[in-house]
This record gives C-alpha cells, structure tokens and sequence, in this order.
C-alpha cells in the first residue's frame, strides 16, 4: 500500500499509533509471582508476607474467611494498593509495582470486582464495547469506529454471556445476576492473559452458576485464571488447584481434597461451616 | 525661658499637694488666680502663671490650654474670668472655669478676650507638659515623658533632671532619662548613646540617626552601633507582632472552618452556606446590643449562647428541609446550600438593610496590651484568639467524651453498622449538623468583635474555611487547628514582601498545589474506610 | 449506535442534533428578519438592544454547554468555569484595546488609557502580539486552554475528584479574581478592559455590527454544540460517563482516566473561552467580576435547571435563567437572588433531571416504549 493510499484510508491505524505491547514471558512457567508481600492499613497488617505464584494456563481457586487479605491481594495485583514490602511480577518482565491501573490492564490482568460495577447509564452493547481490547489511548478512543468485526466479536460474548436480548438495554435494569454475567463478558472482550474473579457467582442462581463454572474452566489452559469464593460448592466444582488464605497469608495450598483435610484449614475455616 | 524652670522647680515642691479640697466657689482661691492673669502686664504674666500652675488647682490645666486656645475671656460687665466653649457666630457659648458649668450664651461684644503674648504661648505646651509629669497618677506621668521626648530643650533639662530625683515609677524614670538622652546625643554626648541604644521607641532612632550623621567621628560609630542594636530588637519585636496577627487570623480561620471541619468531615455534607450561618452569629451580637443598649459588655456575652443557638436552628431547618433529601448526593447538597446562602445574604439586606452595622466592642476588651515601644497586642485580637482555643477544646471534649461525640463517630466510620446496632443514624445527623452550624454562630459571634458586621461577611470566610479543612485533612479536628493556625501564619508572614492579596493568592495557589501531592490533607484518614 | 465513520459528522445523524440547529437557525433568520425588514416603531421590530441582549444569551448557552459537558458526562463539577469564560473575554478585551490605537483619552498610539494613567512606560511583554487579531484569536482558545491543562493535569494525576475538585476550581478562580483586581497586573484593576471601538475593522456601535456579532455568537454556538455531540456520541464519550459513574473500574479497563478527564477538560475551557470572547464585544467591557465564585456556580444552576448530560438542556437553562434575571433585575431587584437562591434549592431537590427530564419523561410517556424502569443517564 502507498502512503498515499495509507493516508486516504480512514481506516488505516498507522504502524507509529498501535500500542506496542511487550509480551509476557512466561518461558519459566508462572505468570505471576507474588513475593514477600506486606501491606498494613493503620497498623493492622492485612497481607502478611504472602508468597503466591499462579501458573501460565492454570485455574486456581483462592478462599478464606473474611478479612483474610483476598480483595486486598486483588487490589495489589492490579495496582491499587501499593503494598509496603515485597514484589510483584507479571511473567518474569513485568514488575507490577512500578505500573498503574491502566498500563497493567493493557497488559492483560483484567479484574471482576466483588460487586458488580458495570456502567449502568451505558447499554450492555456499549459497555462490552468499551471492554473490547482496542487502543485506549485518548484520540484513538475518540476517533474509534464501530468496525463490523468488532460488532461480530462483541455479539459473539453477548451469545456466550446470554444477554443477547438485552443487547441495546441500560445495564443499569440488569437484575443481580446479569450484571454478574455482563462483567465476565466485560473480562472476556478485554482478552487478557490472567483473570482475576471476584465472587463470580455471589447472587447466582443454581443454573447460572453452572454456566459460570463451566465458562470459566473453559477459559482455563488459554488464560490463566485465579478465583476469589466464599461458595464451597462452587469452588468444589472448578477448582483443581486450592489456595486457602489466612490473616494475609497462605495457610496450605493443594488439591480440594488435600485442602479440606488439612487440620489447620479445617480449624479457621472449614470449621466453621462444618 | 527661664519661667518654666523656676515654675516646675516650684511644682515639684507641691507634688504632694494633690489637688485642694472641694471648696464652695466664692471662697475658691481659683477666681483671685484668674482675675491675677487676666490683670497682669505683660511682665506680670509669668508670675500670674506661675501662680496658677503652684496653686495645684485642679481645674488649673484647663485654664491653661483655654488661655492658649485664646478662649479665655472676661465679663465685661462683673469681671468675672470665663472659658469660652464656642467662638463662632455673635453669640459665644462659656463655663465657669471654676465648676466647668455651662453658663449659656453671651454676646461677643460683652467678652474680652485675655490676650496672649506669643512668647508665653511657645512655652505653654512645656508647661503643660510639666504640669502632667507631676500629676499623681503615674500612666499620665509616663504618657507626659514620652510627650516629651524630642522635645526636651536645654530649658527642661534641669527641672526633668529634678523630676527624675522623686520619681519612684520605674517606667516613669526610663521614660524620662530616654528624653533626656535624646537632648545629650543631639548635643554630641557620646555616653547617653547607651541609655538610647536599649530604646525602641521612633524618637529615639531619630535622634540616633542624626547622630550617626554627626561630625565627631567616636559619636557616629557609637550610634550606628546603637542603631544596629535597636534594629535587631525591632527585627524580633516586628516577628513577634507578625506571629500575633498570624495566629489572630489563624484563629479566625479556625473558627470559621471547625463547625465546616464537622459538617463536612462527619457527614460529608458541603455546606455553602456555613458563611451565612457565621453571619448569623455576627447578626445575633448586633442585635443583642440594640436589645441592651449602654450595655455591650453584657450583651456580647450573652451572644455567645444566642448566636449559638440561632446559628444551630438554622442549620437544623436547613438540615431538615434540603439537606435530608440529598443524601449521597454531595455535589447537589453543595448546590442547594449555594441557593440557601443566597437567600440568607439576601434575607438580611431585605430585613436589616444592605449596609453595614457597627458592633460596639466593649470596653474590657478594646485598647491593647503594650509590651514595649515597637510591640502592643490589640486585646480584641487575643480574646478571640483564647476563644478560638476555648472553642476547639469544648468540640474535642464533646467528640471524645460524650455519647454524642461516640455516635458521631460511629456513624462516621459505618453508618450502617451503627444503624444496625440501634443509633438513630438520623438523629445523629441532625445533632451534627446542629453543633456544626452553632459553632459556625459562635464564630460569627467573635468575629462580629473584628470586622465589619454585613451580609456579606460570611461569603468572604467560606472559600478559605473550605481550604483549612482540604489542607488540615477532612474528618479530623487537630488537622483543622494546625491548618487554620499555619495558614494564618503563612498568610502574615507573606504580607509584607508580597501585599495582602498576592499573599491570599500565594497561599491559595500553594493549597491547590499542595492537594496535588497530598490529596486527603495534612492528615489523611487512613484504611479501607478511607477508600469509599 | 451511529454509523459515519467520521467522528465529527456522527452527531448531524442525530435527531436531537438535527431539532436542534434547526431551532438555533432559525431563530438567528427570524430575529435578523425582524431586526432588518420591520419597521421601527412595529410590535413586532427586533431592537438592536434586544439583538445584543439575545447575543449575550446566546454566549451564556455556549458557556453553559461547556459546563454540561464536564459535569455531565465526566462528572467533574467545575465551579470555576467562569475563569476561562473570563480568560477568553480578557484576550478578545486585549485585541479590542490595542483596535484603538491612538484614540483614546491620551492619545497614546500604542498605550491603553489606563497603563497611561498608572504611567506605564511600555506595554508589558504579554500585550505584545495582540493588535493582531489572528493572534489574538488563537489566545482566545490558548488562554483557557493552558490554564486547563495545567490545572487539569495537576488535579486529575493525584485523582483529585468530586467535592474536592469543585472546591479546587472555586478557588481557582478566586485567586485570578483577586489577582486581576490588582493594578500591577495590567489588565486595568479594578475596571477591566473598556471603551472599545471597533471590531475587524467594523464600528462596535452600529447596529450592523452588533447584528453580525449576534450571527457569529449563534453559529459559534452550534460548532460548539456539534463538537461537543461529537465527543459525546464517540466511544470516547462512552468512556467519559464510565468515568463518571465508576471511575476505578475504567481505569482496570485499561482507559487512562486522568487523560481522558484531561482531554475533555480542556476541550471545555475552551469553548468556554470561545464564549467569553464573543461575549465581551457586545456588553463592551471585560473585568473581574467574571471571575467570582457566584458568577461560575451561576453557570452550574443553569445547567442543573436544563437538565444535565443534555447539552440541549444547558442551552434552555441558560436562556431561561438569563431572560428571568433580565426581568427580575429590572423590576424587583431585590427579590432576584430569592429566585436565584429558591432555584437552586427547588431543582437539586425536586428536579434533578432538570426541565430536559421533564421533556424525556412526557415524550416517554407518549410513545410508551416497553422499557419498565427507563432509567436514562444517572450522576
């Protein structure tokens, strides 16, 4: 193509205006590594020297009782919260701690909050649309057009969200549950090679959690995915890998079995269901 | 020259004779005094003077500046000495100059004036001077010195030299040993330099700074010496006086913004209209001064429970009929108070009226408090200071130590946790609201005491309170008192190199850029409850 | 979903957009129809008072929409816009000034009347360039747009939002009050920049003039009205109101919210500049009181009024607002900051939607469209 015809083709995104992203490298295996970790609000230490690594492809489950430093750990990995000591790698090239909210996200950590925030003054067909991984730069942004393969992908995850009769609502009219379903899809328009998955299935009913199960252990093996839960049964049905969090730090790690048989698992957490 | 010497010599013989008892007037040796005066030849007049000031008559002061006001004047008809009160038109006002009664009007052809030779007339104010610096009370005696000094010529010299033998009031004595000096520096006396170099006073910088001029060499290095010394005390004098009014604005600033500090930091409700509320108290004040009038003191005491309360109704009305309604909606409460001030302002310009009023400051708290010649603390100033700090401890016990404070509290940090553990989340709200709003009448009250009393008075107050509470950190008290008092500060200290606006403009400029790097103040809230 | 390809021709698809330029022009035809072609003394003769007055409106609308987009769709609420209204005013008020050359009172050909009277030797450095009106110009846009970057890029990079932010900008524009009150600063003190001539050449006075200062006001507007549709309708407008109502889950999209804040910012105090300038050629003086508080949290009620996120409604709020103030202030003064006061109050508790809420609702009503809650765009 010349460049005259570069020029004239409104389309065209020019070679020097597309992000360029480094990618993660993952030749060592983990995606992400967390070491050391400490964070304290006013004197209480929320994350305790907490060591973590979630490997490339892999589903892990995260559970623990309240207070236990998950959300918190969220918040570290996406560059919330600074933590006082310790690092955080994405791949083995990415320090997570020199990095913002935006340039960690482009760098494909995407995040599901525990209560669902989608945009609720916006449509389900926009909001996914401004998940879209795109360039997210301000004049690109401005600029964007709705190109017909855009449109297709995006209708693609409204079929696999099941919200494709709501496609032209407010998200704001989503009951509980959709709103749920409308940010995994968000998740899934993003592309990212590591979810993060608060509470997926907080207001669920039996047969979207099922779907959500299946969703996600789907996604497993593409991109890695870590998953926050308070629903044991849930948990119980994705989960290959356990992590089980306590007063900041890792208590045991290991198979659902393995988990649940651990003496002092069962002690702070499991107990008390039992 | 010689007739003030030989007058004062006599006077200060007669300092114990205070004053004669009350006499009836026929027999007032007063009137034979005058008649003298007003007989005597031109060489007479210094004795008849003479015999006035050594009488101690306690009229006798008036007379004199009458005679050198030319309103000495004598009854054609009777003889009889009277002062003259008023000299315009054909009919002149007099007194008795004996009881100072007024004795009506009386044509100006029935007066002769008693005429006063210009000789006389340039030594009368040293007199006068004289006269004062024997009075028995000390303050008139030292206010009489200080008259004085740069004004000493060799004529005082001796009779102040005497003067200075008797006196027993320190201050008195340095007062006039430093008008001494003042004269013996002018006159080349090195060794006077020291007692000036220990002066703050202008007069004696002045003569300093002629004597650095001076020809003899050994005396011009000695008072640029002095001058130096002088300089550095007046360097620290000048700070002191700076921190004073620093602080005097700080506490100002603090006042204004701790019931916002409340509002705002608690309830994160943003009050426009917490100027209004302090205009308010400022009204009260007005208002029970006209109720008690001849009685200020009183009725500005009384203002302090009143603005308070009047203050505290309003905001409840506020509270109750807008601010309920725009719960979580802290932009449109911001907009809504907005309205309310408006109305206010407008309310008392409709009532009261557009203009300023005049709050009369009592007496116990008006005049000031001299600690040296370069350095008074204006005692309005330090009494809202003290209040400001009375002010701030009572919010702090009530925070602390009352059931009250502890529910505030709990509402703050979870309001629904303290709603589910039975506080009555909206009665805290309108309690809150109330103290915040009371406080903001108790600031009005003091201010009331500094500044002119108008509608406009709390639109001048609301964007700095605003600023205290960003830059003290919102929802904490301490922060409110260290950010109002250090902006005060900052303020007085950039005054003057920079002027009073470009220090207002500076420091606002320095809280925008200060929010960048610190956006939850001074001392933030932290934690997780922070975050919401 | 609008499907030009062109971001700035997208809002002309838009039936809002379409009503509204329709309703913009064809006011500018019908008022210089009357200006021009009725006789003077008929009902119906558009004086060249009236015309300047709907001029001055006309720019208030322009600044309003400015607001709208701001608070509205990123949800900063400035109450300083005033600042950059006032910006754009002082450097069309610099141009003007120099337009006079030696015809002022003191005849100085290159000094304005008042650096005469304060004995101003030569003009001060940031006057130069402004007799040419091309330059000028560009400072119109320059002026407010580099004080919004700055401030912007200050406030947005430590997330500076909400409450604070307002407070920020109010005392952003106080401080240029008290500074442009200053005599030192060379913008005339206290009396600001006045007693201009002419205009490009043309003779402020006429009636002509003032005529095509009206037309140019109203086209301005509806540039500005389209390029702020045109953001609007952009996925970047999609991302502002996701700025708007849940800031941190924009930003774990991947959106730079501070930049995008930024962008839209100073786009903003622009065109609030833009309305200054046209603003002061026709009330003929520019000076600090544009810069008070009240003035800017006055914008913000007219916005509230018309209903916000709207853009048309800041049109209408700022109009209605206006044409009250005109009548309240001529035959009750007194009773005109009551209104302006219960106005406040009375549309933040009652109508919060503004009067384009009213419209929407009643239109919703009509049509019945099968949505239940029909919930539209909430702060």
């Amino acid at each position: 193509m010349s460049i005259f015809q570069e020029l004239a083709d409104r389309e065209h995104v020019f070679e020097f205006l597309t992000q360029v992203q480094s990618p993660v490298d993952v030749r060592h295996g983990p995606i992400l590594y967390l070491e050391d970790v400490n964070v304290s609000f006013d004197g209480f230490k929320a994350i305790n020297n907490l060591n973590l690594t979630i490997d490339d492809g892999e589903l892990r489950c995260i559970i623990g009782p309240n207070g236990a430093g998950k959300t918190t750990m969220m918040d570290i990995i996406t560059g919330k919260t600074r933590p006082d000591t310790g690092s955080v790698w994405f791949g083995s090239r990415h320090n997570l701690l020199t990095m913002n909210e935006p340039d960690i996200a482009s760098l494909g950590i995407g995040r599901k909050f525990q209560k669902p925030t989608v945009f609720e003054a916006l449509t389900v067909f926009e909001n996914l649309e401004l998940a879209m991984a795109a360039d997210k730069r301000v004049l690109p942004t401005l600029t964007a057009i709705m190109k017909p393969e855009f449109r297709d992908r995006i209708d693609e995850v409204l079929e696999m969200i099941g919200l494709k009769d709501l496609r032209d609502r407010l998200a704001g009219i989503l009951s509980h549950g959709q709103k749920q379903w409308l940010e995994i899809g968000m998740l899934l328009m993003q592309k990212p090679r590591l979810l993060l998955v608060d509470e997926p299935v907080a207001g669920m009913t039996e047969q979207e959690m099922e779907r959500t199960a299946e969703l996600l252990t789907s996604l497993a093996g593409k991109q890695s995915v870590v998953v926050v839960e308070h629903d044991m049964g849930f948990v119980r049905s994705i989960a290959r890998q356990v992590t089980v969090l306590h007063q900041g730090s890792v208590l045991a790690e290991g198979t659902m079995d393995q988990v649940s048989n651990d003496p002092e698992v069962i002690k702070v957490y499991l107990g008390e269901e039992a | 020259m010689g007739i003030i010497r030989s007058l004062t010599l006599l006077l200060i013989a007669l300092v114990s004779v205070s004053s004669l008892p009350a006499s009836a007037q026929d027999d007032d040796p007063g009137r034979e005094l005058l008649v003298n005066l007003a007989e005597a030849p031109n060489s007479g007049v210094e004795e008849a003077l003479n015999a006035i000031v050594s009488s101690g008559h306690p009229r006798a002061r008036g007379w004199l500046e009458a005679y050198g006001n030319n309103r000495l004047s004598r009854v054609k008809d009777t003889g009889q000495v009277v002062v003259v009160l008023n000299n315009r038109g054909r009919d002149w006002e007099i007194a008795n100059p004996l009881t100072g009664e007024n004795m009506g009007e009386m044509s100006r052809r029935e007066l002769d004036r008693i005429a006063i030779n210009n000789a006389i007339r340039g030594q009368l104010e040293g007199i006068l001077a004289m006269l004062d610096l024997n009075a028995p009370d000390p303050d008139v005696r030292e206010a009489s010195a200080q008259d004085m000094m740069g004004k000493v010529d060799a004529s005082l010299i001796e009779p102040l030299e005497a003067r200075l033998e008797l006196e027993e009031s320190a201050q008195v004595r340095n007062r006039i040993e430093e008008a001494l000096a003042i004269y013996r520096v002018g006159e080349g006396d090195i060794e006077a330099v020291d007692v000036l170099a220990g002066s703050l006073h202008p007069r004696a910088r002045a003569a300093l700074n002629q004597a650095v001029r001076s020809d003899d060499p050994v005396l011009a290095k000695k008072a640029g010496q002095a001058l130096g010394t002088i300089e550095q005390k007046l360097k620290l004098n000048r700070a002191a006086e700076t921190l004073y009014f620093g602080l005097s604005l700080g506490s100002v600033l603090v006042l204004a913004a701790i019931g916002l500090a409340i509002t705002f930091g608690v309830m994160g409700v943003i009050n426009m209209a917490h100027g209004e509320l302090i205009m308010l108290g400022a009204y009260t004040t007005w208002g029970m001064q006209q109720l008690l009038p001849g009685q200020p003191g009183l009725a500005l005491i009384l203002s302090i429970p009143a603005g308070f309360m009047v203050a505290a109704t309003a905001g409840i009305i506020i509270e109750r009929s807008v601010i309920q309604f725009l719960k979580g909606r802290p932009l449109e409460t911001l907009l809504a108070t907005f309205g309310i001030s408006l109305i206010l302002q407008q309310l008392v310009r409709t009532v009261i009226s557009p203009q300023n009023r005049t709050v009369v400051t009592p007496e116990w708290m008006s005049g000031s408090l001299v600690i040296n010649d370069a350095l008074s603390l204006t005692l309005n100033r330090m009494y809202v200071l003290g209040f400001a700090l009375v002010v701030f401890a009572a919010l702090m016990l009530i925070m602390r130590k009352t059931r009250l404070g502890l529910e505030v509290r709990a509402v703050t940090q979870n309001r629904n946790m303290a709603r589910s553990m039975g506080i009555r989340a909206t009665r805290v709200d309108i309690m809150t609201f109330a103290l915040g709003s009371g406080v903001a009448g108790l600031a009005g009250v003091a201010l009331s005491q500094l500044t002119n009393v108008g509608p406009n008075l709390g639109q001048n107050y609301i964007i700095d309170s605003f600023m205290v509470v960003v830059f003290g950190g919102v929802g904490n008290l301490w922060g409110t008192l260290i950010a109002g008092l250090s902006l005060g500060t900052i303020n007085q200290l950039l005054e003057p190199w920079a002027g009073a606006v470009l220090a207002k403009i500076i420091v606002l400029v320095f809280i925008i850029l200060f929010i960048q790097k610190r956006p939850k103040g001074l001392f933030p809230q932290k934690g997780r409850a922070a975050e919401g | 979903m609008s499907s030009s390809q062109n971001w700035l021709l997208r809002p002309f698809q838009e039936r809002s957009t379409q009503i509204f330029l329709g309703v913009l022009f064809a006011a500018l035809v019908v008022v210089t129809f009357l200006h021009l072609f009725m006789p003077q003394d008929s009902a119906l003769h558009v004086s060249a008072y009236t015309v300047t007055l709907l001029g001055k409106y006309l720019c208030y609308a322009l600044l309003a929409v400015a607001v709208d987009l701001v608070w509205g769709y990123l949800g900063i609420l400035s109450l300083g816009h005033g600042a950059f209204f006032a910006l754009g005013g002082y450097a069309m008020g610099m141009y003007l000034m120099r337009q006079i050359g030696d015809r002022g009172t003191y005849g100085d050909p290159v000094l304005p009347d008042f650096m005469v009277f304060l004995n101003w030797q030569e003009l001060p450095w940031y006057w130069l360039g402004f007799d040419m009106a091309w330059f000028a110009f560009i400072m119109v846009l320059l002026a407010p747009g580099i004080l919004a970057l700055v401030f912007g890029f200050l406030a947005f990079r430590s997330r500076v939002t909400g409450v604070y932010l307002s407070i920020i900008t109010q005392a952003l524009t106080f401080a240029l009050m008290l500074a442009f009150f200053r005599n030192e600063m060379g913008f005339g003190g206290n009396n600001g920049l006045t007693d201009f001539r002419d205009i490009l050449g043309f003779n402020l006075r006429t009636d002509a003039t003032r005529l095509g200062l009206f037309i140019a006001t109203g086209i301005a507007l509806a540039i500005g009205y389209v390029v702020c549709r045109a953001i609007v309708a952009s996925k970047l407008g999609r991302v502002s109101i996701a700025c708007r109502d849940a800031e941190a889950r924009t930003r774990f999209l991947g959106y730079r919210v501070e930049r995008v804040q930024l962008f839209v910012f100073v786009v903003s105090a622009m065109l609030a500049g833009v309305a200054g300038a046209l603003y002061v050629p026709q009330v003929g003086i520019i000076n600090p009181s544009e810069f008070s508080p009240l003035f800017s949290i006055e914008i913000v009620v007219w916005v509230a009024l018309g209903g916000r996120a709207t853009l048309y409604g800041a049109v209408i709020g700022a109009i209605l607002v206006n044409y009250a103030k005109t009548v309240f202030t001529g035959v009750m003064p007194d009773a005109w900051l009551f209104l302006l006061g219960g106005l406040f109050v009375l549309v933040t508790v009652f109508l919060p939607k503004g009067i384009a809420g009213l419209l929407q609702k009643r239109r919703k009503a009509k049509t019945d469209d099968d949505t239940p809650t029909g919930q539209e765009a909430t702060a």
